[in-house]
């Protein structure tokens, strides 16, 4: 493991020991290894994109794989503070590892980037959307339509509660009542009693709270059980697979997500828009891969952050100190809306969440593709 | 809740019941003979859903190589051991060659045939094949060398060897899911209530299965050495049955019901590389409560199971899981209170 964190360092970076006291230096923490894998490699793959230097400034990179455990992206976090001295520290993309950095770049008064939702905190910012930005964006569209009543079938984890948590307040306040409040697990193999109810609830939505493969499978199950109404789809089910194993009972279903992974699909108005072709460009780049990661956003949105964050804060700092440090954190709270690929981030000293309400994106399944809404 | 709605759930039930049965069967078949709780029953079911659903894709399946490492290590284990047992370099050689024969067989025929247009029947037996024949390698590798260790040892290695294979099957299928077209799509009604084609396969070839295995254990010579064996195995070894062969020969046979159960629900729900686990713990609950002794129990539990899981996602489906559990402490306390102390020897 030693080996290949000091390779993989060492290819990403170039040499680590021409690390000049003036440099930009960022630690990365990913998990290149284990269950997060799937979502640390691409991630990883867009560190190639980063440019060398910001406003003149050379930037050296060092990654470290924490193999999706908690403990080691800890110790990762301590090497990053202690020995390397980074400036700003941008991982973990898993939940539990990004949690076990945060209080680590706390303590040592060093910026965290999330790549994966976690608990945020003076010096933690999250990357990732929080479920209520992207509720936000389905319930205007679930107002528009007219629904009056509205069944929930969802993971009976930690992601359906969420939705579950940001959707209840929004249909209060819009007068749809929640006729339904269904839960599965992603190894169950028959959803159809869950159906059932729902149909004989005959809502005029479902909204189906599920992730990548497994999402269609309340939908397979409630259209063959007769259901007629609207049915709707979260960012977690926002990817082919939903028509891949869904086919034709998926056909019709809004699905929302993150504008990321649409580049020229997006309306020309969306302010994303631009930058999501950036992304594609560089990821084409960076992978070969017309297949866009989600994130493999969050990488470049890093980069984008960086790019704007770093040059304000270099005007009372020199990298590499305490100072330089707070300066970047306060850039990152007062810089403002920042346009990136995932949507328009407004980071401040008291939300280090911070999407806009112009971030979700509808989308509609249409003979077996994502079309999106205006 | 009307008729209609209860007859959906019933036949919901009984239908996952009927995959719970076949597992339940195969984890008393292999307590029965080996003494090992067989935790892993339930990866052959994710293997032999995604194996065919590889086929359908025409992509050569991750259980080629699987069954191809599981053959080698095997055939190293056996060489190696005879070698070290004294045995001439030409008797360890054809010992170590033996295991590579069916497994080498079985992988070239995938590899030549994955590419190809193929009809349905004969990719599902290409599957069943593919994960039949781990069975016996996994018997080997895993739990030979033990058989003569306590239940509790085997249980621990059993729960090894459940996260082995799904860090494998990770490795091999990858993290996404698939869904199998169904076998047979016919919608037939039954008074009001709708049945699909393939609920209709799940049972007959459940029930069809617990036939032959009737008739397999009552009726042939390979069935009653394995019944011997379960019933003493000492004095089976003594009327000259190698605990070995019938450690083998069970094994064998868990895989293809696991296998043939994964082909089976594919087409009803997406199956993910650790999808088997929970189901084949359904099976395992209903083994449980049949006492690991009682095939006709095994059986009419499972289906029970998939009926209170069906009747309780319909009125409390957070909760469903939890139901279904919770189920086996009564079970146990009921049992544990008829236990004579004949029956503790074992």
């Amino acid at each position: 493991m030693k080996l290949k964190q000091t390779l993989v360092a060492m290819v990403t970076m170039g040499a680590m020991s021409t690390a000049a006291w003036a440099d930009i230096t960022i630690g990365v923490n990913l998990s290149l290894t284990g269950g997060g894998a799937a979502l640390g490699l691409p991630m990883q793959s867009m560190i190639k994109t980063f440019p060398s230097s910001i406003a003149g400034e050379k930037v050296n990179v060092i990654v470290l794989d924490d193999a999706s455990d908690p403990g080691k992206a800890a110790q990762n976090a301590r090497r990053f503070v202690n020995q390397d001295k980074v400036d700003v520290i941008f991982g973990g993309n898993l939940t539990p590892t990004t949690m076990a950095i945060g209080p680590i770049a706390t303590e040592a008064k060093t910026v965290q980037i999330s790549g994966a939702p976690g608990k945020d905190g003076e010096f933690v910012f999250i990357l990732p959307q929080g479920f209520s930005v992207m509720a936000h964006a389905m319930m205007q569209h679930i107002k528009a339509k007219g629904v009056k009543t509205l069944g929930f079938i969802g993971y009976s984890d930690g992601y359906g509660e969420g939705w579950l948590k940001a959707m209840e307040p929004m249909l209060k306040e819009a007068n749809i009542k929640l006729v339904g409040v269904e839960r599965f697990a992603r190894t169950d193999t028959s959803v159809t009693p869950q159906a059932l109810k729902l149909v004989a609830a005959n809502p005029d939505a479902v909204l189906v709270v599920a992730s990548g493969s497994i999402a269609p499978m309340p939908e397979i199950a409630l259209r063959d059980r007769g259901y007629k109404g609207l049915t709707y789809q979260t960012h977690g089910a926002a990817s082919p697979d939903l028509m891949r194993i869904g086919g034709k009972a998926v056909e019709g279903t809004f699905v929302v997500s993150g504008p990321a992974i649409f580049a020229d699909k997006l309306p020309a108005g969306h302010p994303s828009r631009p930058v999501s072709m950036d992304f594609a460009k560089k990821f084409k780049e960076a992978t070969g891969s017309d297949k866009l990661s989600p994130f493999a956003g969050h990488s470049y949105d890093f980069m984008v952050v960086m790019e704007k964050a770093v040059p304000i804060a270099l005007k009372k700092a020199k990298p590499g100190t305490e100072a330089f440090r707070l300066a970047l954190l306060d850039a990152l709270n007062t810089m403002g809306r920042t346009v990136i690929s995932h949507g328009v981030m407004n980071w401040s000293a008291s939300d280090h969440w911070g999407y806009t309400n112009e971030t979700g994106v509808m989308v509609v399944v249409k003979n077996g593709a994502f079309e999106v809404l205006n | 809740m009307d008729i209609t709605i209860a007859g959906m759930l019933a036949v919901d039930g009984l239908t996952n019941g009927a995959i719970y049965a076949l597992l339940g069967l195969a984890t008393v078949m292999v307590f029965a003979v080996t003494r090992v709780i067989f935790i892993p029953q339930g990866e052959f079911v994710a293997f032999g859903a995604l194996t065919l659903a590889m086929f359908i894709d025409h992509k050569v399946p991750g259980t080629v190589w699987l069954l191809l490492i599981m053959a080698l290590v095997v055939a190293l284990q056996e060489g190696v051991g005879a070698v070290r047992a004294g045995a001439p370099f030409q008797q360890a050689l054809t010992r170590a060659v033996k295991p590579l024969l069916i497994p080498f067989m079985t992988a070239g025929l995938s590899i030549w045939l994955a590419p190809h247009e193929l009809p349905m029947w004969s990719m599902v037996l290409l599957s069943l094949a593919l994960v039949t024949a781990m069975g016996p390698l996994l018997y080997r590798l895993a739990y030979q060398s033990l058989e003569s260790a306590t239940p509790l040892v085997l249980l621990i290695v059993s729960v090894g060897v459940h996260f082995a294979l799904t860090g494998l099957a990770l490795l091999f299928f990858g993290p996404e899911g698939f869904r199998n077209p169904a076998f047979w799509d016919e919608r037939l009604q039954i008074g009001t209530v709708p049945i699909n084609g393939q609920a209709v396969i799940i049972f007959v070839t459940a029930l069809l299965f617990i036939v032959a295995l009737w008739y397999f254990f009552g009726n042939t010579l390979f069935g009653k050495a394995l019944r011997a064996t379960a019933v003493n195995r000492n004095g089976a070894r003594l009327m000259g049955i190698s605990t070995h062969t019938a450690g083998q020969l069970t094994f064998t046979l868990a895989a293809f019901i696991g296998a043939l159960s994964g082909l089976l629900i594919g087409p009803t729900t997406t199956i993910l590389y650790d999808s088997g686990f929970l189901i084949g713990l359904k099976g395992f609950v209903a083994a449980v409560i049949a006492g690991l002794a009682s095939y006709p129990g095994a059986l009419v539990v499972a289906l029970g199971v998939g009926l209170v899981e069906a009747f309780s996602s319909f009125w409390a489906s957070a909760f469903k899981e939890v139901i279904v559990f919770a189920l086996i402490l009564p079970a146990l306390w009921l049992r544990s209170r008829h236990v004579t102390d004949d029956e503790e020897e074992h």
